[in-house]
């Protein structure tokens, strides 16, 4: 009575081992019940359920389960993870204990970081080329010969902030798919 | 309910089959048998399809996921 929010069930795997575990895989389907603020921001998970799956080992002679429950679609929104062990309490052996573990990761917090890293990237070829600029100009308030003609100078430094850039880039496409795995809560 | 709205039949009858077996004979350590093994082939030919049809994508993923640090500083 507690899991309407649960749709379809199904074992998509099934095998004993040699050494008499049973290993399971369930495919689950659950609504996706999002808050209306999260509905705005992602329209396009509103209308799909989300698929999860279950990973089971039931180990009779140890008298041990232990389960992993992770989501596979709307992984680029929100991953959350689940590890249950269960086994027989060392101190009643008519109860069950088990161990819960779990990770919620977004790998949205790495675009959050990805931005902030180009965003410090540019501001300093800018400012390297306004630093320039102001030389330049102050070289030929007093007098001096400027060191390199305008064209030249802001040549130069279009191209270094490319490189600046593109190094920034690359690293925020880094950091974007690193984050997943680096940036989780754990619970 | 299946996710193949046409594989729940096959599903409940599976279903039946396995945990009986369970209950009666694999948890008390017998795994001689395997008498679900046709209930499983046709339930699982029907599922697969419609998995395959649905887009659901279980393909590659490794069993029980990759192995977690032990110590993680909660946030």
């Amino acid at each position: 009575p507690f899991s309407k929010h649960v749709l379809t069930e199904d074992i998509v795997h099934r095998e004993v081992t040699p050494d008499h575990k049973l290993l399971s895989r369930r495919l689950l389907t659950k609504t996706n019940r999002m808050p209306r603020w999260a509905e705005r921001f992602f329209p396009a998970n509103v209308a799909h359920s989300v698929y999860i799956l279950e990973d089971s080992i039931v180990d009779p002679k140890n008298r041990t389960m232990t389960t992993f429950t992770w989501n596979i679609n709307h992984a680029r929104l929100m991953v959350v993870e689940e590890r249950c062990e269960y086994r027989v309490n060392p101190e009643n052996s008519n109860w069950t204990e088990v161990k819960r573990e779990a990770w919620v990761s977004s790998s949205l917090f790495g675009v959050s970081r990805a931005i902030q890293e180009f965003g410090l990237a540019r501001f300093k070829s800018n400012v390297t080329k306004s630093t320039k600029g102001f030389e330049y100009v102050l070289a030929r308030m007093q007098g001096e010969a400027p060191s390199k003609t305008l064209v030249e100078t802001a040549k130069e430094a279009t191209e270094k902030a490319k490189e600046t850039a593109l190094a920034a880039t690359e690293k925020a496409k880094d950091l974007a798919s690193k984050a997943a795995t680096k940036k989780k809560q754990y619970v | 309910n299946s996710v193949g709205e046409a594989c729940t039949e096959l599903k409940r009858e599976y279903d039946q089959c396995f945990n009986r077996w369970f209950a009666e004979k694999f948890l008390k350590g017998d795994s001689a048998g395997d008498p679900c093994g046709q209930l499983f082939k046709r339930y699982q030919l029907c599922v697969q399809k419609a998995i395959k049809e649905k887009d659901i994508p279980i393909e590659g993923l490794e069993f029980m996921g990759p192995s977690k640090g032990k110590t993680e500083n909660s946030s």
